[in-house]
C-alpha cells in the first residue's frame, strides 16, 4: 500500500502557479528526492504533504486516508526545515523532546528520556544533551534538527534541503548517515534538494520537477540514463552532459526529428582513428578523472577520462562517441526514445539539419 | 588591548579615543544626574533649609520631608503640646518641633497605590492585547493589513491631550471620570499603538519555520506561539512594557483633568503639598524620590532584556 499518494494536486500563490496537476505516490520505505531548481515547487511540494499549505485542487492522501483538508498536527508527519530549526531557548535534550511533548502525543517522562538518548546516540551527539541549542556548531545543529524528526515514527519524514547550509564535508558525512539511518529505519523520506549528487546517491526514486511539474519520476540510473526531456539530461550528472546539434560529431545513425545530441562526458572518446578532428583546449585532473575540454567543430565539449589520461592543452585528437550512448532530443527539447527507429528512414544523414550548427545552438554545450 | 600594540584595526577604537568616548558619557551622566542628585538631598533637608539661600549642599539631614510628605498636621499652642507628655514616636518628635501635632495619614500612600494599579494594570493590558495583535498582523493575511497598521499609528500623530475634551465629555456620560478603570483603559488606548508597532517588528523577525515545526509536531497554533513565539519575543516584550510603563506612569495632564480625588495618581498630587508658607519643598522632593524608585527599579532588572532587545537580530542565521 503506498504510505502518501498525491493525485493532481495544484498549488497557486496569488498568480504564479507554484506546482500544477502534480501527481507521485511513494511506497512504504521508500526514498523519494524531488529535485529541481530554485522556484520549480519542491518546497511548495512538501508543505501540502505536511498541511502547512492547502492545495486548491487535488487529493493529497498519507496511509490511504484522505488529509487534504486537516491540520499539519493530525498528519502525523515530520518535517525537517532547511534551517532556523532549533528552538534557541531550549536545550538540545528540549529541542529532541518537543514532539513528544506535543499534547495528544505525550508520551510518559521516562519513555521521553529514553527515546531522547537513543536518537542522541544515533546521530553521536549524546555529549551535547545539555547544551543550549545556540551553542552548536552547524553540523551539529542539522544534526539535531534531523534527530527531532527521528524521535518520532510518523508515516512520512519531509525534508527540505536539510544539508544544504552546512559545507562541503560535513554534507557528505550527514548524507553518508542519513542513507544509513534511512535504511535501518525503514523510514520512508521524501526529500527536496537542487543537488545532482545528493538526488543520485540518497534516492530510491528521483522525481524532477520544473516550474511545477513533475518532469520524470524514476530510479537514478533510469533518469540519468533516459532523461525525458533536454531540461532533465541538463539537471543531472556532473559534469554536465554535452548538448550539440544533430548532424555534428560523426553521430550518423540518429532520428529523422532529432535536432540536438545529447552526450554524457564519460561518452566521449579520444584517440579515436575514425573520429572527429578536436584540439584539447584545457586539462583537469581531478584525481581519478579528468576533466577535458575539447574544440570540436566550432563546439566546445567536455570529455571525462580516467585518472592518468595521457592528454595535452593544445594537442590534436580525434574523438568519437561511445556507439550507441547518444541521446537525441527534438526541437521541442523531448526526447526520441530509440535512435534506430528513425534512421534508416532519412535520406542522407548529412542534410538532418545542418543549420542548426549555429553558434548560438553551440553555446548549449559550455 | 596590550600596551605594545601599534597595530591600528579599522573596527576597534584607540584606546585614547575609547578614554575620550568614556570620559563624554560619564561628565554627560553626571550633568544628567544633578537634578536628581539635588530632588534626593532636597528630601532629607528640613524646610529653611531648602529654600536658604545661597543654597546649601551640606545641610544636617532630616526626615522631616517624608513625614510631611505622609501626614496632615495641625498646629497647637506650645501648652497644649506639652499637656500631651513626651512624643512617642520619633515622627511625633520631628513635627512637635515646628509646634504641630499629627491629624492623620495624608493622601500620599493612596495616590501612590493608584499610580501602581493605573500604570501597571494599563502597561500589563496594552502589552497583552499589543502581542496578540502585532503576532496576527505579523503572520496572518488581514484584510487591509497596511491600512489597520496605519490607522493604529496615526493614533499616535496628535498629542493625546487634543482629544481631552471629547474623552473629558464620554468619560463623563459613561461614568468612567475619576476611575481607575477609566483611566487604564485610557493609557492602554494611548500605549497600544506603541506596542503594537514595537511588538510587530521583534514577531517579525522570529521566523515562521519555528511556529510551523511546532504546528507539525503536533502542536495547535495557540501552542505554538505560547511555546515557542512568546519565548522567542520575551526582550521585546520587556522593552516595550517598560516604554509603556514610563508613559502611563508619567503622565499628568489627562489624571488632573479626569480625575478629582479617587483615582488620582501621584504626579498632579506631589507638586501640590503645601506646607507652612507655601510649597513644602522636602515633603515633595521626597514624594519624587519615592515616584521615581519603580521605574529605576524596573529598568534595572531589565536591563538585560532591553540591551539584548537592541542588538536583536544578531542571531545565528
Amino acid at each position: 500500500m503506498p504510505e502518501v499518494a498525491l493525485t493532481g494536486v495544484t498549488k497557486r500563490f496569488d498568480k504564479t502557479l507554484a506546482v500544477s496537476d502534480l501527481s507521485l505516490t511513494i511506497a512504504d520505505g521508500e526514498f523519494v528526492v524531488l529535485l529541481g531548481p530554485t522556484g520549480a515547487g519542491k518546497t511548495t511540494t512538501l508543505r501540502l504533504v505536511a498541511g502547512l499549505e492547502r492545495p486548491e485542487e487535488g487529493r493529497i492522501e498519507i496511509d490511504g486516508r484522505d488529509v487534504t483538508k486537516t491540520t499539519p498536527a493530525e498528519r502525523d508527519v515530520c518535517f525537517v526545515f532547511q534551517q532556523y530549526s532549533l528552538y534557541p531557548h531550549y536545550t538540545v535534550f528540549d529541542n529532541l523532546a518537543f514532539p513528544l511533548r506535543a499534547p495528544g502525543r505525550k508520551r510518559p517522562a521516562a519513555e521521553i528520556q529514553a527515546r531522547v538518548e537513543e536518537i542522541a546516540r544515533l546521530l553521536r551527539i549524546e555529549s551535547k544533551l545539555k547544551n543550549r541549542a545556540t551553542q552548536l556548531s552547524g553540523g551539529e545543529m542539522q544534526r539535531v534538527a534531523i534527530g527531532r524528526a527521528l524521535v518520532r515514527r510518523p508515516s512520512i519524514y519531509l525534508m527540505d534541503e536539510p544539508l544544504s547550509s552546512l559545507d562541503a564535508k560535513l554534507r557528505e558525512d550527514l548524507r553518508i548517515e542519513l542513507k544509513r539511518i534511512q535504511r535501518d529505519l525503514g523510514a520512508t523520506i521524501l526529500y527536496v534538494t537542487h543537488d545532482q549528487l545528493e538526488a543520485m546517491t540518497l534516492a530510491d526514486r528521483i522525481g524532477v520537477l520544473a516550474e511545477g511539474r513533475l518532469v520524470q519520476v524514476g530510479a537514478p540510473r533510469e533518469v540519468y540514463e533516459r532523461p525525458n526531456d533536454i531540461d532533465v539530461a541538463r539537471r543531472l550528472g556532473s559534469p554536465q552532459i554535452n548538448l550539440v546539434p544533430s548532424g555534428t560529431l560523426g553521430v550518423e545513425e540518429r532520428p529523422a526529428a532529432a535536432t540536438t545530441v545529447g552526450v554524457r562526458p564519460e561518452d566521449v572518446l579520444l584517440h579515436r582513428e575514425d573520429g572527429v578532428a578536436a584540439e584539447v583546449l584545457a586539462v583537469e585532473h581531478l584525481g581519478v578523472e579528468t576533466l577535458v575540454l575539447l574544440s570540436v567543430e566550432d563546439l566546445t565539449l567536455r570529455a571525462l577520462l580516467g585518472g592518468h589520461a595521457p592528454v595535452a592543452i593544445g594537442e590534436a585528437t580525434r574523438i568519437a562517441v561511445r556507439p550507441g550512448a547518444a541521446l537525441f532530443f527534438d526541437e521541442r527539447g523531448r526526447r526520441i526514445t530509440g535512435p534506430e527507429t528513425g534512421s534508416p528512414k532519412t535520406g542522407s544523414p548529412k542534410t538532418g539539419s545542418p543549420k542548426t550548427g549555429s553558434k548560438s545552438e553551440a553555446a548549449y554545450g559550455t | 588591548m596590550s600596551a605594545k600594540s601599534t597595530a591600528h584595526s579599522v573596527v576597534e577604537a584607540s584606546s585614547g579615543g575609547k578614554w575620550l568616548a568614556g570620559g563624554l558619557v560619564v561628565v554627560y551622566a553626571l550633568v544628567t544626574m544633578i537634578p536628581l542628585v539635588w530632588i534626593f538631598l532636597t528630601g532629607f533637608k528640613s524646610p529653611p533649609d531648602s529654600i536658604s539661600y545661597p543654597p546649601k549642599v551640606f545641610f544636617e539631614p532630616s526626615m522631616e520631608g517624608y513625614v510631611n510628605l505622609f501626614t496632615t498636621r495641625t498646629r497647637q499652642t506650645s501648652e497644649y503640646i506639652e499637656s500631651l507628655g513626651p512624643p512617642e514616636t520619633w515622627y511625633d518628635e520631628i513635627v512637635r518641633k515646628r509646634n504641630m501635632v499629627i491629624a492623620g495619614p495624608s493622601k500620599f500612600a493612596d495616590r501612590y497605590l493608584n499610580s501602581i494599579v493605573i500604570g501597571f494594570g494599563s502597561t500589563f493590558l496594552a502589552v497583552f492585547l499589543g502581542t496578540l495583535a502585532a503576532y496576527g498582523f505579523s503572520r496572518f493575511k488581514v484584510p487591509l493589513k497596511d491600512d489597520l497598521l496605519f490607522f493604529i499609528l496615526s493614533t499616535r500623530m496628535m498629542p493625546p491631550i487634543a482629544v481631552a475634551i471629547p474623552i473629558y465629555l464620554m468619560y463623563r456620560t459613561l461614568g468612567l471620570s475619576d476611575t481607575a478603570l477609566g483611566m487604564i483603559l485610557l493609557y492602554t488606548a494611548v500605549n497600544i499603538s506603541l506596542a503594537v508597532w514595537l511588538l510587530k517588528g521583534f514577531i517579525d523577525e522570529i521566523p515562521r519555520e519555528y511556529e510551523e515545526a511546532a504546528v507539525v509536531d503536533g502542536y495547535s497554533r495557540l501552542q505554538a506561539f505560547w511555546k515557542v513565539v512568546l519565548p522567542q519575543a520575551r526582550t521585546g516584550i520587556a522593552a516595550t512594557a517598560i516604554f509603556c510603563l514610563i508613559f502611563a506612569w508619567n503622565e499628568y495632564a489627562f489624571v488632573l483633568l479626569l480625575t478629582s480625588g479617587e483615582a488620582q495618581t501621584a504626579p498632579p498630587y506631589i507638586p501640590l503639598i503645601i506646607g507652612e508658607g507655601g510649597l513644602d519643598w522636602p515633603a515633595v522632593a521626597a514624594g519624587t524620590t519615592l515616584f521615581l524608585l519603580p521605574i529605576v527599579f524596573f529598568t534595572v532588572v531589565l536591563r538585560n532584556q532591553l540591551l539584548r532587545g537592541i542588538t536583536f537580530g544578531a542571531v545565528r542565521k
